[in-house]
């Protein structure tokens, strides 16, 4: 069954060049910066909800990096070793109930409380989960990924839904003797970051810190894609066999990516968590992971840029769904939302399975008459 | 010493060794865990029954997930989607006003058929709307397309039927009340009796023993029938010869003028029905609503990964084993911790058994 593995995915790598990679960081970064600066300055008195027509909000901006964050490592994940993770959510939601928990429910953990109040600590926590939650990505990985075909699919199914039901029950303790989670509810009043006295709220604030860790996050990942390592598990992806006789320990590779996926979705959860100030089971069940992972499909699983870009296809269409739906058809309401998403997702998949990052460059290329074969 | 370890597991004894080492550890862990809550056999009993109504229901399920894996190698996401189209068209035509005038038993029995007749027409669409233009695309892409599909199902049912919840009345009662089995010691103030089948239970009276709804009955006598129908429909009839012969071999069914494109058709249509049977032998035991698909469909996926993902049989008995094995774990600790336990079998599984845990699977999902 070796054709079933992602032999689609032929993208043309040697047309990568780091200097269009700087080019591209450079302008994304300058575009984020304005769009910050045109809600932060309030330039004629426009706000920058107001450039979209109150369709894409600073809101959904803010989501959407966290959002990113999260998919640019299933994007490695899935783009490189071609396993596809149905429970991505799962390490998300440990990243946020982390940060929640360690900051909030200090008393219930008998830890001493001025830890509260300090700038550093939230920054501390966020970092410990992201090593605690890599740490449990390698335990579970590590029997797992010795397996081929779908499996990691399947059991990151089951994964995700355990850790959901773990976070909703309060690990099985019972809620008036040891509440760590909240139950149903979740848990409310989790503090903001801040920098020293520098309190990153309102949401521009918010906005710049999380685009800057999510930039950070991108550059970081198309470096690994272009090391040594990335060579390695684009070699892993195409054929396990002829990595192996190359003398790539495959398992070891897929491990580090599976590892280094979990560890992005818990930092994306931590700043989950900082952003809503407060968290509870919803978003990370069984339908966040899939949301995920379709994010991650429509951008693109071939490519770094895809995940930002399938990030944003979502939400925007979400969006636009919700606010101007009733336009087209009168009365329409969150149903015609819900269908119409279904629809989207069964049309992108049938006609560009590449998503739309490399689909949507193939068809460009197309439309100017210059056939490519490869990309 | 380390490939020794691991031939031996792999052997025929080292199976069964480390099979009977771990039926043991889970029946002392759930005797531990019963013995704190004071449990004595009926209750056992009772959880075994309990479950074995979940087990037959996902028993349903799963073997619809065999069959379209079987035929076209994709899990479908989206048979929690038949199961809920299947309760919620019941629910739908059994209230239509054209049968206004019939008995309720005859009014029922004909939104049954027809919800069956209308999900599997729904999953012949999927097929050919969804499915069949992408045939050539990888597994993943393929899965993601039945998650949409899943997602049209699930918002089409908001629209149609919004996000209340419905009734279907007991089969046997006709009511929303559904009869009680009794079967177990009654005591009253004067005098001590045992009943088997009993309905009624008096005023003040104690029972001990175990009880059954009804509809449990139902169920289990439906997935009997549709086990039975199905075993007739691949051993007795041209088509599901031809249906386990693309099955077996594609290419090879291919050439014998099979057309693998009408058997993918078949498998969707086949494991939409059973996903509706499923749905509406389950309806009156539940709440029908829009949302009440999505946790039998999992748990189908794992009663057929148990099985080994391509035997019918198998996916009976993982169905089973998996209704039992939750209901009692939730009964000895807690009923939250119901879901879960079948998640944690996928995990096991697929990690100790991958072949599911009779072994079978073998072709099923690929193994180093």
């Amino acid at each position: 069954m070796g054709e079933t593995q992602q032999s689609h995915t032929h993208v043309k790598y040697a047309g990568w060049l780091p200097g269009r990679h700087a080019l591209g960081i450079i302008a994304f970064a300058v575009l984020l910066i304005v769009l910050g600066l045109v809600e932060t300055m309030r330039p004629f008195g426009i706000r920058f909800s107001d450039l979209t027509s109150g369709i894409v909000t600073m809101d959904t901006m803010v989501r959407a990096g966290i959002l990113t964050i999260a998919v640019v490592g299933l994007n490695l994940l899935m783009g490189y070793t071609g396993q596809a993770s149905l429970g991505q959510a799962g390490f998300y939601g440990l990243g946020a109930y982390a940060s929640a928990i360690l900051t909030v429910k200090l008393r219930v953990l008998a830890l001493p409380a001025w830890l509260g109040t300090v700038w550093w600590w939230p920054w501390l926590v966020i970092l410990a989960a992201m090593i605690f939650v890599g740490a449990f990505a390698y335990l579970v990985g590590k029997p797992i990924l010795q397996l081929r075909g779908h499996y990691l699919a399947m059991a990151t199914l089951g994964l995700g839904i355990v850790i959901y039901i773990v976070l909703r029950e309060n690990f099985g303790f019972s809620p008036s003797e040891f509440n760590l989670t909240g139950g149903l509810d979740g848990i409310p009043d989790v503090g903001r970051l801040a920098i020293g006295g520098f309190t990153l709220w309102p949401i521009e604030r918010y906005y710049f810190l999380v685009w800057a860790i999510a930039l950070a996050v991108i550059v970081l990942s198309l470096n690994i894609v272009n090391s040594r390592v990335g060579r390695a598990l684009r070699a892993v992806r195409d054929s396990e066999v002829a990595a192996n006789a190359m003398g790539v320990d495959t398992h070891t590779e897929k491990l580090k990516v599976f590892v280094l996926s979990a560890m992005y979705a818990s930092l994306a959860g931590s700043l989950y968590a900082h952003f809503q100030a407060a968290v509870s089971p919803k978003p990370f069940d069984f339908l966040g992971s899939i949301e995920l992972v379709l994010m991650s499909v429509i951008g693109g699983i071939a490519s770094i840029w895809g995940a930002a870009l399938g990030v944003a296809v979502v939400l925007v269409l979400k969006e636009l769904i919700r606010t101007r739906m009733h336009l087209i058809i009168p009365g329409a309401g969150g149903e015609q939302e819900v269908i119409a998403f279904g629809i989207l997702i069964v049309v992108i998949m049938i006609f560009m399975p590449d998503g739309l990052s490399v689909g949507g460059v193939r068809f460009v290329r197309n439309l100017f008459g210059k056939p490519v074969h490869s990309a | 010493m380390q490939e020794d370890v691991r031939h031996f597991l792999r052997s025929t004894t080292g199976t069964l060794v480390t099979s009977g080492i771990a039926v043991v550890v889970v029946l002392v862990l759930i005797v531990y865990m019963g013995s704190t809550k004071n449990f004595g056999l009926p209750q056992y009993l009772q959880l075994i029954l309990d479950g074995l109504r979940g087990g037959a229901i996902y028993a349903l399920i799963a073997l619809g997930f065999v069959a379209i894996f079987n035929v076209t190698g994709i899990i479908n996401l989206a048979q929690g989607g038949f199961v809920m189209l299947g309760a919620m068209f019941c629910v739908q035509f059994y209230n239509m006003p054209f049968c206004a005038g019939m008995s309720p038993a005859l009014r029922l029995a004909l939104a049954a058929v027809l919800a069956v007749i209308v999900v599997g027409l729904i999953g012949a669409m999927m097929e050919r709307v969804a499915i069949a233009p992408a045939r050539n695309s990888p597994q993943l892409t393929l899965i993601i397309i039945t998650v949409g599909v899943y997602t049209i199902m699930w918002g089409a049912a908001l629209l149609l039927w919004g996000a209340g919840g419905y009734q279907l009345p007991a089969f046997s009662t006709l009511d929303s009340r559904d009869q009680i089995l009794r079967f177990g010691q009654i005591v009253t103030s004067d005098n001590t009796y045992w009943i088997f089948g009993g309905v009624d239970l008096p005023k003040g009276a104690q029972f001990a023993g175990v009880m059954i709804k009804a509809q449990s009955m139902w169920i289990w006598g439906t997935t009997l029938i549709v086990l039975l129908g199905l075993a007739y429909f691949f051993e007795r009839t041209v088509l599901g010869k031809a249906f386990r012969a693309c099955a077996v071999n594609r290419r090879a069914a291919q050439l014998v003028g099979v057309s693998p494109g009408r058997m993918s058709l078949l498998a969707f249509v086949v494991a939409a029905a059973l996903g509706a049977i499923a749905g509406i032998v389950l309806a009156p035991a539940t709440t029908p609503m829009y949302d009440m698909g999505l946790k039998p469909g999992l748990k189908g996926f794992v009663a057929a990964i148990m099985g080994g993902l391509v035997s019918s049989p198998g996916a009976v008995a993982g169905g089973i084993l998996l209704g039992i094995l939750e209901n009692v774990g939730a009964g000895v600790t807690k009923a939250g911790f119901k879901d879960m336990f079948a998640f944690i079998i996928l995990i096991l599984i697929l990690v100790l058994r991958p072949h599911g845990i009779f072994g079978g699977g073998a072709g099923g999902v690929e193994e180093e």
